[in-house]
Protein backbone atom coordinates (compact mmCIF):
# COMPACT_ATOMS: atom_id res chain seq x y z
CA UNK A 1 0.00 0.00 0.00
CA UNK A 2 1.03 3.68 -0.79
CA UNK A 3 1.59 5.03 1.99
CA UNK A 4 3.35 8.48 3.47
CA UNK A 5 5.47 8.80 6.45
CA UNK A 6 4.62 11.82 8.42
CA UNK A 7 7.33 13.34 11.20
CA UNK A 8 7.22 14.70 14.10
CA UNK A 9 9.34 17.06 15.99
CA UNK A 10 10.37 17.31 19.83
CA UNK A 11 6.95 18.49 21.55
CA UNK A 12 4.91 18.26 18.67
CA UNK A 13 1.88 16.03 17.72
CA UNK A 14 -0.10 15.28 14.46
CA UNK A 15 -2.96 12.91 13.89
CA UNK A 16 -3.40 11.02 10.49
CA UNK A 17 -5.31 7.64 9.02
CA UNK A 18 -4.28 4.45 7.26
CA UNK A 19 -2.05 4.10 5.78
CA UNK A 20 0.02 6.21 6.73
CA UNK A 21 2.64 6.21 9.06
CA UNK A 22 3.84 9.16 11.63
CA UNK A 23 7.36 8.89 12.62
CA UNK A 24 9.43 10.54 15.67
CA UNK A 25 13.15 10.34 15.79
CA UNK A 26 15.85 10.62 18.43
CA UNK A 27 13.60 9.89 21.67
CA UNK A 28 15.87 9.90 24.90
CA UNK A 29 13.77 11.15 27.84
CA UNK A 30 11.19 12.30 25.98
CA UNK A 31 8.22 9.69 25.85
CA UNK A 32 6.70 9.18 22.20
CA UNK A 33 2.72 8.44 22.69
CA UNK A 34 0.36 7.10 20.35
CA UNK A 35 -2.89 6.88 20.47
CA UNK A 36 -5.53 4.61 18.15
CA UNK A 37 -8.40 3.67 16.99
CA UNK A 38 -8.37 0.66 15.71
CA UNK A 39 -11.97 0.50 13.88
CA UNK A 40 -11.39 3.75 12.02
CA UNK A 41 -7.51 3.44 11.57
CA UNK A 42 -6.95 6.79 12.72
CA UNK A 43 -4.16 7.71 15.08
CA UNK A 44 -1.70 10.71 16.17
CA UNK A 45 1.61 10.40 17.90
CA UNK A 46 2.44 13.06 20.34
CA UNK A 47 6.31 13.48 21.67
CA UNK A 48 6.61 14.97 24.80
CA UNK A 49 9.65 16.70 26.56
CA UNK A 50 8.24 17.56 30.71
CA UNK A 51 5.88 16.00 32.90
CA UNK A 52 4.02 18.79 33.97
CA UNK A 53 3.00 21.88 32.61
CA UNK A 54 2.42 23.69 35.91
CA UNK A 55 5.79 25.10 37.12
CA UNK A 56 5.85 27.11 33.47
CA UNK A 57 4.25 30.00 32.78
CA UNK A 58 2.53 30.43 29.83
CA UNK A 59 2.52 27.04 28.33
CA UNK A 60 2.71 27.95 24.03
CA UNK A 61 3.44 24.21 23.24
CA UNK A 62 0.96 22.23 24.71
CA UNK A 63 2.76 19.08 22.89
CA UNK A 64 5.78 19.75 25.21
CA UNK A 65 4.06 18.69 28.47
CA UNK A 66 2.57 15.21 29.14
CA UNK A 67 -0.45 16.97 31.05
CA UNK A 68 -1.21 19.04 28.02
CA UNK A 69 -0.01 16.99 25.36
CA UNK A 70 -2.08 14.02 25.81
CA UNK A 71 -5.80 15.82 26.26
CA UNK A 72 -4.50 17.47 22.89
CA UNK A 73 -3.52 14.72 21.09
CA UNK A 74 -6.97 13.07 21.74
CA UNK A 75 -9.03 15.96 21.30
CA UNK A 76 -7.51 16.25 17.37
CA UNK A 77 -7.85 12.73 17.01
CA UNK A 78 -11.61 12.64 17.95
CA UNK A 79 -12.07 15.45 15.73
CA UNK A 80 -10.55 13.62 13.29
CA UNK A 81 -13.06 11.03 13.48
CA UNK A 82 -11.34 8.98 16.14
CA UNK A 83 -13.93 7.25 19.07
CA UNK A 84 -12.78 8.11 22.61
CA UNK A 85 -14.32 5.07 23.65
CA UNK A 86 -11.98 2.66 21.13
CA UNK A 87 -8.68 4.51 22.00
CA UNK A 88 -5.72 2.86 22.84
CA UNK A 89 -2.51 3.97 23.50
CA UNK A 90 1.25 2.79 22.60
CA UNK A 91 4.54 4.34 24.80
CA UNK A 92 8.34 4.18 24.04
CA UNK A 93 10.97 6.23 25.62
CA UNK A 94 11.55 7.92 28.81
CA UNK A 95 15.01 6.51 28.98
CA UNK A 96 17.58 7.33 30.84
CA UNK A 97 20.63 8.23 28.74
CA UNK A 98 23.75 9.42 30.65
CA UNK A 99 25.50 7.13 32.66
CA UNK A 100 28.77 7.69 34.72
CA UNK A 101 29.95 8.25 39.09
CA UNK A 102 27.73 5.11 40.14
CA UNK A 103 24.84 7.90 40.32
CA UNK A 104 21.94 5.98 38.90
CA UNK A 105 19.60 8.97 39.85
CA UNK A 106 21.91 11.42 38.02
CA UNK A 107 19.52 12.59 34.89
CA UNK A 108 16.25 10.52 35.41
CA UNK A 109 13.36 12.80 33.69
CA UNK A 110 12.53 9.97 31.61
CA UNK A 111 11.15 8.14 34.66
CA UNK A 112 9.16 11.21 35.48
CA UNK A 113 7.95 11.61 32.05
CA UNK A 114 6.62 7.97 31.56
CA UNK A 115 4.58 8.56 34.77
CA UNK A 116 2.91 11.84 33.86
CA UNK A 117 1.88 10.10 30.28
CA UNK A 118 0.64 7.54 32.72
CA UNK A 119 -1.91 9.41 34.64
CA UNK A 120 -2.37 11.81 31.88
CA UNK A 121 -3.94 8.70 29.93
CA UNK A 122 -5.28 7.49 32.75
CA UNK A 123 -7.97 10.56 33.85
CA UNK A 124 -8.81 10.43 30.40
CA UNK A 125 -9.76 6.40 30.37
CA UNK A 126 -7.56 5.74 27.60
CA UNK A 127 -5.64 2.07 28.12
CA UNK A 128 -2.21 1.23 27.55
CA UNK A 129 -2.02 -1.53 25.05
CA UNK A 130 1.67 -1.80 25.15
CA UNK A 131 4.70 0.01 25.74
CA UNK A 132 8.46 -0.53 25.70
CA UNK A 133 10.10 2.73 27.74
CA UNK A 134 13.23 3.00 29.96
CA UNK A 135 16.37 1.35 29.95
CA UNK A 136 19.13 3.69 28.52
CA UNK A 137 18.89 3.51 24.68
CA UNK A 138 17.52 6.50 22.24
CA UNK A 139 14.24 5.41 20.55
CA UNK A 140 13.27 6.09 16.68
CA UNK A 141 9.76 5.18 16.21
CA UNK A 142 7.13 4.35 13.62
CA UNK A 143 3.80 4.42 14.03
CA UNK A 144 1.91 2.20 11.39
CA UNK A 145 -1.59 3.83 11.07
CA UNK A 146 -2.25 0.49 9.10
CA UNK A 147 -2.08 -2.19 12.03
CA UNK A 148 -1.58 -0.30 14.64
CA UNK A 149 1.40 -1.31 15.56
CA UNK A 150 4.48 0.74 16.88
CA UNK A 151 8.12 -0.41 15.05
CA UNK A 152 11.06 1.38 17.20
CA UNK A 153 14.21 1.26 16.15
CA UNK A 154 17.69 2.01 18.25
CA UNK A 155 21.21 2.42 17.91
CA UNK A 156 22.55 0.16 14.99
CA UNK A 157 19.34 -0.59 12.91
CA UNK A 158 17.74 -3.04 15.87
CA UNK A 159 14.17 -3.24 15.84
CA UNK A 160 11.35 -4.11 18.03
CA UNK A 161 7.72 -3.94 17.25
CA UNK A 162 4.90 -3.47 20.13
CA UNK B 1 24.36 26.68 24.81
CA UNK B 2 24.44 30.57 26.55
CA UNK B 3 20.86 31.52 26.68
CA UNK B 4 19.70 35.03 25.71
CA UNK B 5 18.38 35.58 28.98
CA UNK B 6 16.12 38.75 28.65
CA UNK B 7 18.64 40.79 26.10
CA UNK B 8 19.33 40.99 23.26
CA UNK B 9 23.24 40.29 22.72
CA UNK B 10 24.77 42.65 21.19
CA UNK B 11 27.50 42.04 18.17
CA UNK B 12 30.32 43.12 20.31
CA UNK B 13 29.27 40.64 22.79
CA UNK B 14 28.98 37.47 20.86
CA UNK B 15 32.34 38.73 19.12
CA UNK B 16 33.55 38.40 22.69
CA UNK B 17 32.31 34.86 23.70
CA UNK B 18 33.66 33.63 20.34
CA UNK B 19 36.68 34.55 21.63
CA UNK B 20 36.19 33.27 25.05
CA UNK B 21 35.80 30.13 22.73
CA UNK B 22 38.84 30.31 21.01
CA UNK B 23 40.95 30.84 24.04
CA UNK B 24 39.03 27.89 25.87
CA UNK B 25 39.25 25.10 22.62
CA UNK B 26 43.02 26.35 22.05
CA UNK B 27 43.97 25.30 25.84
CA UNK B 28 41.80 21.91 25.23
CA UNK B 29 43.37 21.38 21.98
CA UNK B 30 47.01 21.36 23.71
CA UNK B 31 45.35 19.31 26.57
CA UNK B 32 44.39 16.94 23.77
CA UNK B 33 47.89 16.54 22.06
CA UNK B 34 49.57 16.44 25.44
CA UNK B 35 47.32 13.33 26.35
CA UNK B 36 47.07 11.70 23.21
CA UNK B 37 50.70 12.75 22.61
CA UNK B 38 50.53 13.49 19.11
CA UNK B 39 50.47 17.12 17.12
CA UNK B 40 47.08 18.35 16.91
CA UNK B 41 46.08 21.54 14.77
CA UNK B 42 42.46 23.54 15.50
CA UNK B 43 40.18 25.05 12.88
CA UNK B 44 39.47 28.66 14.40
CA UNK B 45 35.84 28.24 16.07
CA UNK B 46 32.60 29.38 15.38
CA UNK B 47 30.34 30.79 17.94
CA UNK B 48 26.30 30.80 16.92
CA UNK B 49 23.12 30.98 19.15
CA UNK B 50 20.79 28.35 18.42
CA UNK B 51 17.67 26.94 18.99
CA UNK B 52 17.86 23.42 19.46
CA UNK B 53 16.44 22.14 16.30
CA UNK B 54 18.97 23.77 14.10
CA UNK B 55 21.65 22.29 16.25
CA UNK B 56 20.81 18.97 15.81
CA UNK B 57 20.48 19.65 12.07
CA UNK B 58 24.12 21.92 11.94
CA UNK B 59 25.75 18.34 13.69
CA UNK B 60 24.02 15.87 11.78
CA UNK B 61 20.81 14.64 12.32
CA UNK B 62 18.60 13.34 14.98
CA UNK B 63 19.69 9.63 14.65
CA UNK B 64 23.50 10.30 14.03
CA UNK B 65 25.61 8.07 16.54
CA UNK B 66 27.71 10.78 18.80
CA UNK B 67 29.64 10.23 21.76
CA UNK B 68 28.25 13.00 24.85
CA UNK B 69 30.08 14.02 27.89
CA UNK B 70 28.03 16.14 30.28
CA UNK B 71 29.16 17.98 33.04
CA UNK B 72 27.66 20.45 35.30
CA UNK B 73 29.70 24.19 36.01
CA UNK B 74 29.44 25.14 39.81
CA UNK B 75 31.20 28.24 41.09
CA UNK B 76 30.92 32.23 39.71
CA UNK B 77 28.79 31.35 37.01
CA UNK B 78 27.11 27.70 36.79
CA UNK B 79 25.97 26.12 34.04
CA UNK B 80 26.16 22.75 31.78
CA UNK B 81 29.24 22.14 29.58
CA UNK B 82 28.78 19.26 26.46
CA UNK B 83 30.99 17.94 24.44
CA UNK B 84 30.05 16.15 21.51
CA UNK B 85 32.22 13.80 19.14
CA UNK B 86 30.68 12.28 16.18
CA UNK B 87 30.79 8.63 15.55
CA UNK B 88 33.92 8.54 13.21
CA UNK B 89 35.78 10.87 15.13
CA UNK B 90 34.90 8.65 18.48
CA UNK B 91 36.66 5.52 16.88
CA UNK B 92 39.64 8.03 15.14
CA UNK B 93 40.48 8.66 19.09
CA UNK B 94 40.23 5.72 20.73
CA UNK B 95 42.27 3.60 18.04
CA UNK B 96 45.12 6.56 18.18
CA UNK B 97 44.74 5.74 22.17
CA UNK B 98 44.10 2.39 22.18
CA UNK B 99 45.78 0.90 19.84
CA UNK B 100 48.15 -1.21 21.80
CA UNK B 101 45.50 -2.34 23.86
CA UNK B 102 43.26 -3.77 21.04
CA UNK B 103 39.96 -2.04 21.58
CA UNK B 104 37.80 -2.38 18.60
CA UNK B 105 37.22 0.29 16.64
CA UNK B 106 33.58 -0.95 15.43
CA UNK B 107 32.14 -1.52 18.70
CA UNK B 108 31.80 0.63 22.23
CA UNK B 109 33.71 -1.48 24.83
CA UNK B 110 33.71 -0.26 28.44
CA UNK B 111 37.53 0.32 28.09
CA UNK B 112 36.34 2.72 24.95
CA UNK B 113 33.60 4.45 26.77
CA UNK B 114 35.80 5.10 30.26
CA UNK B 115 38.95 6.46 27.76
CA UNK B 116 36.50 9.09 25.41
CA UNK B 117 35.24 10.22 28.91
CA UNK B 118 38.14 10.90 30.40
CA UNK B 119 39.17 12.90 26.82
CA UNK B 120 35.88 14.96 27.20
CA UNK B 121 36.75 15.07 30.94
CA UNK B 122 39.99 16.88 29.82
CA UNK B 123 38.82 18.70 27.09
CA UNK B 124 36.25 20.60 29.18
CA UNK B 125 38.10 20.86 32.43
CA UNK B 126 40.56 22.59 30.06
CA UNK B 127 37.96 24.88 28.17
CA UNK B 128 36.31 25.77 31.47
CA UNK B 129 40.13 26.47 33.62
CA UNK B 130 41.02 28.88 30.41
CA UNK B 131 37.70 30.37 31.00
CA UNK B 132 37.67 31.17 34.91
CA UNK B 133 41.31 32.08 34.22
CA UNK B 134 40.70 35.02 31.51
CA UNK B 135 37.56 36.36 33.88
CA UNK B 136 39.01 35.89 37.12
CA UNK B 137 35.91 33.85 37.89
CA UNK B 138 35.76 30.54 40.22
CA UNK B 139 34.37 28.18 38.00
CA UNK B 140 34.24 24.26 39.19
CA UNK B 141 33.01 21.33 36.77
CA UNK B 142 31.59 18.43 38.13
CA UNK B 143 32.32 14.22 37.93
CA UNK B 144 31.09 13.70 34.14
CA UNK B 145 28.22 11.66 32.44
CA UNK B 146 28.45 9.77 29.85
CA UNK B 147 26.31 8.68 26.50
CA UNK B 148 26.94 6.62 23.43
CA UNK B 149 23.72 7.34 21.06
CA UNK B 150 21.46 8.67 18.74
CA UNK B 151 22.23 12.64 18.99
CA UNK B 152 18.37 13.38 19.18
CA UNK B 153 18.56 11.56 22.30
CA UNK B 154 21.49 12.85 23.40
CA UNK B 155 20.78 16.10 22.83
CA UNK B 156 17.37 16.49 24.15
CA UNK B 157 18.20 15.41 27.14
CA UNK B 158 20.95 17.18 28.09
CA UNK B 159 18.95 20.42 27.32
CA UNK B 160 15.98 19.33 29.41
CA UNK B 161 17.66 17.72 31.87
CA UNK B 162 19.37 21.66 32.23
CA UNK B 163 16.39 23.30 32.29
CA UNK B 164 17.13 24.40 28.62
CA UNK B 165 14.17 24.21 26.64
CA UNK B 166 12.88 27.81 25.67
CA UNK B 167 16.16 29.71 24.75
CA UNK B 168 18.72 29.90 22.06
CA UNK B 169 21.69 27.40 23.14
CA UNK B 170 25.31 28.80 22.36
CA UNK B 171 27.47 26.38 20.16
CA UNK B 172 31.13 26.61 19.68
CA UNK B 173 31.78 24.36 16.88
CA UNK B 174 35.38 23.63 16.50
CA UNK B 175 37.56 20.74 14.33
CA UNK B 176 40.85 19.52 15.63
CA UNK B 177 43.39 17.90 13.04
CA UNK B 178 45.40 15.15 13.96
CA UNK B 179 47.61 14.92 10.77
CA UNK B 180 45.33 14.69 7.72
CA UNK B 181 42.63 12.90 9.72
CA UNK B 182 39.98 15.34 11.27
CA UNK B 183 38.57 15.37 14.72
CA UNK B 184 35.22 16.93 14.72
CA UNK B 185 34.00 18.22 18.23
CA UNK B 186 31.10 20.32 18.80
CA UNK B 187 31.49 22.20 22.22
CA UNK B 188 28.03 23.32 24.13
CA UNK B 189 27.89 25.78 26.63
CA UNK B 190 24.59 26.75 28.98
CA UNK B 191 24.61 29.63 31.00
CA UNK B 192 22.53 29.47 34.19
CA UNK B 193 20.24 32.90 34.58
CA UNK B 194 22.85 35.41 35.29
CA UNK B 195 25.81 33.96 34.30
CA UNK B 196 26.44 34.82 30.73
CA UNK B 197 26.38 38.33 31.92
CA UNK B 198 28.71 37.72 34.85
CA UNK B 199 30.64 36.08 32.16
CA UNK B 200 30.81 39.11 29.87
CA UNK B 201 30.91 41.59 32.72
CA UNK B 202 34.07 40.01 34.15
CA UNK B 203 35.42 40.71 30.80
CA UNK B 204 34.34 44.37 30.79
CA UNK B 205 31.53 44.20 28.30
CA UNK B 206 28.68 45.83 29.73
CA UNK B 207 24.98 43.80 28.56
Amino acid sequence: MEYKDITVGIAGYHVDRSPNRIVTLGLGSCVGICVYDQQTRIGGLLHIMLPDSSQFGEVKKPGKFADTGVPALVEEVAREGGRLSRLFAKLAGGAQMFSGNGDSSALNIGTRNVAAVRQALGRMGIRIAAEDVGGSQGRTIFFDLNTGQVIIRTMGNNYRVI
Amino acid sequence: MISLEDTEFSSQALDALREVGNIGMGNAASSLAQLMNVRIDMAVPTASLLPFEEIVEMIGGMEEVVACVYMKVLGDAPGTVLYIFDEESTYRILHSLLETCGVSSQMMTPLGESAIKEIGNVLTGSFISAIATLTGLSLITTVPLFSFDMLGAVLSTSLIESGYTEKDVLMIDTSFFQGRQEIKGHFFLFADPGSLNRLLGALGISV
